[in-house]
């Protein structure tokens, strides 16, 4: 959990200098250049591990079906309330 | 998508990397992913904290409008735990752990490898691009078939930027504003979800 302090430090101080857009340019680069290094860290340990390279395809597969898993779900989620919570407009009825 | 594909790269540049053993041990063994980690959620906190979008959505927003990020997170949870039974090798926690991720690849993946194996991680990476892929393929059918929510709901955290032009070509600009506040929703709940399920 202590992880989320950090995350949420990060929106108290967003917020007390929202005001100050180069901030927000600045936190936007470094978000890109530490997911790019961290991803590519994550390929480095991946990689060495031979057994998990072999896996890469059936991970992929299982990749695969949790993401559609998750679409069909959220899916069938916005037909339930579109139709008992009446966003009418969002009915296809055309 | 230009984004994904480079993390994508960045992912196999590494692979190949570590498998070549093109990088001195030493520098493997710093292992600064910890701390990189804590780096980038501050500076996501930033730039939530700063986005003028976040907080209006939170302040004075029709509640009947957070419905849909509501529907959105409790179907992909469950869609994935019912997934979850075919997907050999993976138990409910870490499926349920790779859905939370709601499409939010990039925070996700380096989220999931850290608390749950790098392994998992790499699952999260691509299931949560994937489903970035398939809505801004699926997008006009999904609307077409399955109403106008449908293809918000399934562009999850990426609503709000990455599908919401393709969002808005599939049903119109009135429901923008609905886009950017599912995705505002799932982007926040991404890695709280993460970490509850995970620890």
């Amino acid at each position: 959990m202590s992880i989320l302090f950090f995350l949420a430090a990060g929106m108290i101080l967003g917020y007390l200098l929202r005001s100050k857009s180069a901030v927000l340019a600045v936190a936007e680069k470094g978000m890109m250049w530490s997911v790019y290094l961290l991803v590519f860290f994550l390929g480095t340990s991946v990689g060495a591990n031979q057994a998990v390279v072999r896996a890469l395809g059936s991970l992929g597969i299982q990749a695969l079906i949790l993401c559609l898993g998750g679409i069909a779900g959220s899916v069938l989620g916005s037909c339930v309330i579109s139709r008992t919570f009446l966003f009418e407009s969002t009915r296809h009825d055309k | 998508m230009t984004n994904s594909l480079i993390i994508l790269g960045c992912l196999l540049a590494g692979i190949l990397g570590g498998a070549l053993s093109l990088l001195p041990q030493a520098f493997l063994d710093l292992d600064l992913t910890g701390y990189a980690l804590c780096v980038l959620l501050f500076l996501v906190g930033i730039g939530i904290g700063c986005n003028g979008r976040v907080w209006q959505v939170l302040r004075n927003q029709n509640v009947r409008i957070l419905l849909v990020p509501l529907s959105a997170v409790l179907g992909t949870l469950l869609g994935v735990a019912v997934v979850s039974v075919c997907v050999p090798g993976l138990g409910l926690r870490e499926s349920l752990a790779v859905g939370s991720g709601l499409g939010y690849y990039s925070l996700a993946s380096v989220l999931i490898a850290e608390i749950g194996g790098k392994t998992l991680g790499v699952v999260a990476l691509l299931s949560n691009i994937m489903r970035e892929f398939a809505t801004l393929l699926a997008a006009p059918l999904l609307a077409r078939h399955f109403g106008k929510l449908a293809p918000i709901a399934s562009g999850g955290a990426t609503s709000m930027d990455t599908t919401l032009p393709i969002i808005t070509q599939c049903v119109g600009m009135e429901y923008a504003m609905i886009s950017v506040v599912n995705g505002v929703v799932l982007t926040l709940l991404a890695p709280v979800l993460i970490v509850a399920i995970l620890r």
